[in-house]
């Protein structure tokens, strides 16, 4: 049905620049997620998408028309409010039907769309309430339900979860899916911090940073394949770990030597004669890690602390320096006493990721 | 003594009395009455016995000696029996305090601790609740009686509802009653809905605040002085001079006669009317304006999202959201207006039809010297003020939850 087309889309507060040189094609269909550190600005493209904010440069396309000057009600969109801004002084029903009323539905249309909603969201019983009157996770039904009704073409939902608890975010979460699973044409878009829900959510997963966005793709290549240091941390928990050293053999496979006397690594990422003994940071998630009984091309570091959680055990090694981000491995199942051991780890060559400037050599 | 230095000395004396009123209060609860320390149930036993006397029986002798004298000197009717209720009370009270203080058997010194804290209170309120029940509640029933009395030479004589009776027999009477009436309904409406629209309009403008301020500042004159400023407005010169009044200099500017305003029969109603709105818009403004940026911004923008305009906006999310505010503010401006005495009395004095109750009681009160029709007019007007400071103050604290 209705794709987004965003071109070089910019954003700036008079002359303090937010967000530049944003291109993004959007498939009818996809969930996209947002995701970035706070302040990267993904709830600013998002209510720009909305029309609640002006584009200040570029061009957004909905649908195959620009909208950059279409007031928000006409763009085909809703929005789920990350405090999901329902109107106080509206029962549930009301808060629904306030949208079609406006747009003058006749009552019998409006209460069809209103009751077909609040059965899917299993509101039926709420829809005398006051919004006071809920539960925050019925709360964040009502505010899906304002949306439902409207049939948009897109969905926008902001930081929509960040309000609840633990237990109910992964319910609500898995409720937000099954939404989009029945309605397969409809595009949504999804700003968060957290990567978990871009990680289960996504079709795409949009990494914005530095007023841009870093890096665009499934949640699985953006896991396997980072294109950049930034991302690369960004994605999964711990984060993986960033080795410095230098290239000491380049070809179809590379090889580097880790700073500090911690051994060579081989990646499956290949290189070119030219980068021979360039600086470059190898990362290596925590948990593609193991231990092994090579010596020589391996990591090689003392264990510092040691975290037994039962299914995984995490390993904290002695950093090399003060302040430096400790080296996490993350070894399945349980291992005891390795704490002050020097052990050796390596990894598979295929999940040895090497950056070269930040950028990791199988995007250069 | 200059009066200037007197004034300073009053100053002085006040402040220094309630200061003094605090610290020695506060200092003898803390030190002797329940000191932050445990006592043993002799210890406790002594301190109970010394602590009927003096918190006891010294006050509860000098009130009932102080009710003595006072009632030996003078007759002894339906008030001194009232009195002897009130001190009754008062010794009773002194009782349970005691009790409350010393506690029974052995003390410990977290009971001391919370006790003095549980005291402490009333000791700050104590000289508000005794100044206020001396000029306000006291003032009411002493109006309730003098409104059932009449002056005779030589003192009063009760003459039951019979000033009632008279004061609704006369026609001025119910005069103040319709304008009053009148003035019920257009002040607090128009104040509110100015205070709303100025309110909502100067909200994103970048000299709205100057806007504000200059709507907001005739908060700040005396009714009286904003009476002296509209009668200049008002004010009438013969047709072949200058109009120094500027609604007569406009009236004549698009070709009408020079008109008395403040005469002209029941619209003179409505020229007074203007005085209290253009005072009590800023009121309305300042706190209206307060709530409408309380609403959260995000509802705004959903109905943004959801198609609505400006009005829809304004009319179905904004002011829905800040009605409760909007109900206390339109009734504090409404126990403004039952008051109102001074523009009345400084612009028409009641005449050409503009009579309102409060200038109606100062009239019979201190012009024709007949306190028991005046009392029985304040009577009216607390009445009709009750209801609505009632429900005022239900609004103001269901607004703070």
């Amino acid at each position: 049905m209705a794709g987004l087309k965003l071109t070089n889309v910019a954003k700036s507060y008079g002359d303090v620049s937010v967000l530049k040189d944003i291109n993004l094609d959007i498939d009818a269909g996809e969930l996209i997620v947002f995701v970035g550190p706070s302040g990267c600005g993904k709830s600013t493209l998002l209510r720009m998408i909305a029309g609640l904010e002006k584009i200040t440069g570029g061009e957004l396309q909905i649908d195959g028309q620009v909208v950059n000057d279409v007031p928000p009600a006409q763009r085909g969109i809703a929005m789920v409010f990350q405090s999901y801004a329902l109107y106080p002084h509206m029962t549930v029903r009301d808060n629904m039907a306030f949208a079609l009323k406006l747009a003058k539905m006749s009552k019998a249309e409006i209460d069809t769309a209103v009751n077909k909603a609040a059965d899917i969201l299993q509101l039926t019983p709420y829809l005398d309430r006051l919004p006071k009157a809920l539960s925050g996770g019925q709360r964040q039904r009502v505010a899906i339900g304002r949306c439902i009704v409207r049939d948009p073409k897109v969905f926008l939902f902001d930081e929509p979860l960040s309000n609840l608890d633990a237990a109910l975010r992964v319910a609500t979460r898995l409720e937000i899916a099954q939404l989009k699973e029945s309605m397969p044409d409809r595009t949504m878009i999804y700003v968060t911090h957290d990567q978990v829900e871009a990680m289960t959510l996504a079709s795409r997963i949009v990494v914005l940073a530095n007023k841009g966005i870093s890096q665009v793709g499934t949640p699985l290549e953006l896991y396997e394949k980072p294109q950049n240091e930034f991302v690369a941390q960004f994605i999964g928990s711990p984060a993986m770990n960033l080795f410095p050293g230098e290239i000491v053999e380049t070809g179809e496979h590379t090889k580097v030597r880790l700073d500090g006397g911690h051994g060579i690594v081989q990646s499956a990422y290949p290189s070119k004669a030219g980068d021979m003994g360039a600086r470059v940071n190898v990362g290596i998630r925590p948990e593609d890690l193991q231990l092994t009984d090579e010596t020589v091309e391996s990591y090689s570091g003392k264990v510092d602390v040691q975290e037994n959680l039962g299914e995984v055990t995490l390993l904290f090694f002695v950093p090399d320096s003060e302040g430096m981000e400790p080296v996490i491995a993350k070894l399945p199942g349980i291992h005891r006493g390795l704490k002050g051991q020097t052990l050796n780890l390596a990894a598979a060559p295929e999940k040895v990721h090497v950056f070269l400037d930040g950028i990791s050599l199988l995007y250069r | 003594m200059h009066p200037a230095l007197q004034g300073l000395v009053t100053i002085i004396i006040g402040v220094g009395g309630c200061v003094g009123y605090f610290f020695f209060s506060n200092f003898v609860l803390d030190r002797f009455l329940l000191p932050a320390r445990a006592y043993s149930a002799e210890e406790a036993a002594v301190r109970r016995r010394s602590g009927t006397i003096f918190v006891f029986a010294l006050p509860a002798l000098v009130i009932l000696a102080l009710y003595l004298l006072y009632f030996t000197r003078n007759d002894f009717g339906l008030a001194a029996v009232f009195w002897l209720l009130i001190v009754a009370a008062l010794i009773f009270g002194l009782w349970r305090l005691k009790d409350f203080m010393y506690g029974t058997g052995a003390v410990s010194a977290g009971h001391n601790i919370s006790h003095a804290n549980m005291i402490r209170p009333w000791l700050f309120l104590l000289p508000a609740i005794v100044a206020l029940g001396l000029y306000l509640t006291y003032p009411v029933f002493e109006t309730l009686r003098l409104s059932m009395m009449q002056r005779v030479a030589g003192g009063y004589e009760w003459v039951g509802f019979d000033n009632y009776t008279q004061m609704f027999g006369e026609a001025k009477f119910w005069e103040a009653m319709r304008n009053n009436m009148f003035w019920l309904i257009v002040v607090p409406a128009m104040s509110t809905v100015f205070g709303l629209i100025v309110a909502q309009l100067t909200d994103r403008i970048s000299w709205g605040n100057i806007a504000k301020m200059l709507i907001f500042m005739p908060m700040a004159i005396s009714f009286v002085g904003a009476s002296v400023i509209w009668k200049l407005v008002y004010d009438f010169r013969p047709a072949d001079q200058d109009q120094i009044g500027i609604l007569n200099a406009l009236w004549v500017g698009v070709g009408g006669e020079p008109q008395l305003w403040l005469t002209l029969p029941f619209w003179n109603n409505f020229f007074l009317m203007a005085v209290l709105i253009w005072i009590q818009t800023g009121f309305a403004m300042v706190i209206l304006s307060a709530a409408l940026r309380g609403i959260p911004e995000e509802t705004v923008e959903a109905a943004i999202v959801d198609g609505a305009g400006p009005f829809a906006i304004f009319f179905k999310i904004k002011v829905p959201q800040i009605m409760p505010t909007i109900v206390v503010v339109w009734t504090t401006i409404t126990l403004v207006v039952l008051k109102v005495f001074d523009i009345v009395y400084a612009m028409t004095n009641g005449q050409w039809g503009t009579q309102v109750l409060a200038n109606y009681m100062y009239d019979k009160l201190f012009r024709a010297n007949d306190w028991g029709v005046g009392s029985a007019s304040a009577m009216i007007i607390m009445l009709l003020v009750t209801p609505i400071l009632v429900w005022n103050v239900r609004n103001a604290r269901k607004e703070m939850k």
